[in-house]
């Protein structure tokens, strides 16, 4: 017994090594969870309140930036706005909708307080949170497209899924072909995204727009990804190599909206109970 | 050295990381940890043991500002527990003495680079590869190792010219 505590002692540096990257990586297993509690990341009160100090800083340098893409984003709605109304001005556009279907998402206006766009995990912290009913599993898009979705929240902060981080899959579909299949990024290059699964008997061509498709309960249908700019079809392959330009900006990503889906309960216990 | 000295220092380290230095990235591939700092400044006699817990206790209050519960934790503890080795292979002539700690304006410009760039490299190399879940990418991983371990060093050189007196009391 005594030789064993001699032992121990002798290598107790080696011991607690172990034992401290056994304990990391315990906790990185934890963290790559798709949910996790809003404490040890930058939802955290205390570090989300310093992050915020320090981006009310650092967003005067953007302002022109984030005017010019909300003025923009203004003009679009407007326009369609008006196609809208027009739409609905001829009586058989207007059917009985029950309002929970017609207005089946809802939007809401947050502010980036802390953005990530070099890792190969990235996150995006906002400043709403539980009191303003940010829930994890939440979308979230900016003025020109998908930004990603909820993970963990606190009372005043969230802490989402960038759309550029490896483990982040978006249902889409191509405009030009209505071919379904799914964005992912590469942890390469901020701008550029692939869109795996289109086989090979579709046709796609570089410059069609890449939309979210009805497949998912997270974002509504037609909520920009991006532009095809690369198509390959490598001999004997089922699907296509395609690579996208993101719609999105993450570098200079300011203001983003939390997309609240008011019948994902109905439609995920639905598909579940099918499913069973 | 005083324990609220090396509180003070802790802080400071830890605001400039998240505050200003987490924005600096050059060319997309190159990252400042200026946190380091503060771990390669601990003194030579603090045991081995102290080095590692002062190592998880920087790595996982960074982490928790990165998203990246765990990650920067692994990284600094094992450099922490790399680190007297390395001291004690690049000794110079005639061995350390009482009063010497690790800090350019002490020990040399030659000594300190070695010192610094050797660790900075080993807990880029963890923490790249980590953070990166595998060897999928492997020469872009290893791209922004290098670079970040250059960048690094380069941030923590320039603060020691700046802020470090050579004198022998303070960190």
């Amino acid at each position: 017994m005594n030789t064993l505590f001699q032992f121990l002692y002798k290598y107790r540096a080696l011991a607690l090594l172990i034992v401290l990257e056994l304990v990391c990586a315990w906790l990185i297993v934890q963290n790559n969870r798709y949910q996790s509690a809003a404490f040890f990341n930058s939802a955290n009160t205390v570090a989300a309140s310093v992050t915020q100090t320090s981006n009310e800083v650092s967003s005067y340098l953007y302002l022109k930036e984030t005017n010019e893409s909300l003025a923009e984003e203004n003009a679009r709605l407007q326009q369609e706005l008006r196609q809208m109304q027009q739409q609905l001005a001829l009586p058989s556009m207007r059917a009985a909708i029950p309002p929970e279907v017609e207005q089946q998402y809802t939007f809401q206006a947050a502010q980036v307080i802390n953005n990530s766009i070099h890792n190969s995990k990235n996150y995006v912290t906002i400043n709403k949170g539980r009191v303003d009913g940010v829930e994890p599993g939440m979308g979230i898009i900016g003025p020109s497209g998908v930004v990603g979705r909820i993970r963990s929240a606190s009372d005043h902060y969230a802490v989402a899924i960038s759309l550029l981080h490896t483990n982040m899959l978006v249902s889409a579909v191509v405009s030009s072909t209505e071919a379904f299949g799914s964005v992912k990024w590469d942890a390469r290059s901020p701008q550029q995204a692939t869109l795996d699964y289109i086989a090979r008997h579709q046709s796609v061509s570089v410059g069609d727009s890449v939309f979210t498709s009805s497949y998912n309960s997270v974002f509504p249908p037609g909520i920009p990804i991006g532009i095809i700019s690369e198509v390959k079809l490598p001999e004997n392959a089922t699907y296509y190599d395609i690579k996208i330009d993101l719609a999105t900006d993450f570098s200079s990503l300011s203001y983003v909206y939390v997309i609240r889906n008011r019948l994902v309960q109905e439609r995920d216990s639905l598909e579940s109970i099918s499913i069973n | 050295m005083p324990i609220v000295a090396q509180v003070f220092y802790f802080v400071i380290y830890l605001i400039l990381q998240v505050v200003l230095v987490q924005q600096m990235v050059l060319f997309d591939v190159a990252f400042c940890f200026l946190y380091l700092g503060f771990l390669l400044m601990l003194p030579f006699e603090s045991g081995v043991i102290r080095l590692m817990l002062m190592g998880l206790l920087m790595g996982l209050c960074v982490d928790i500002f990165y998203n990246s519960l765990g990650i920067h934790a692994a990284a600094s503890v094992f450099i922490m527990y790399i680190r007297p080795h390395v001291v004690s292979l690049i000794s110079p002539r005639g061995g350390y003495e009482a009063w010497m700690t690790p800090k350019l304006k002490i020990m040399g410009f030659e000594w300190f680079s070695l010192y610094s760039v050797i660790l900075i490299f080993l807990h880029h190399l963890v923490l790249f590869f980590v953070e990166a879940g595998g060897f999928s990418n492997f020469f872009y991983t290893l791209l922004k190792v290098l670079a970040s371990t250059a960048f690094t060093y380069v941030v923590i050189v320039i603060i020691q010219y700046l802020f470090y007196s050579s004198s022998r009391r303070s960190l």
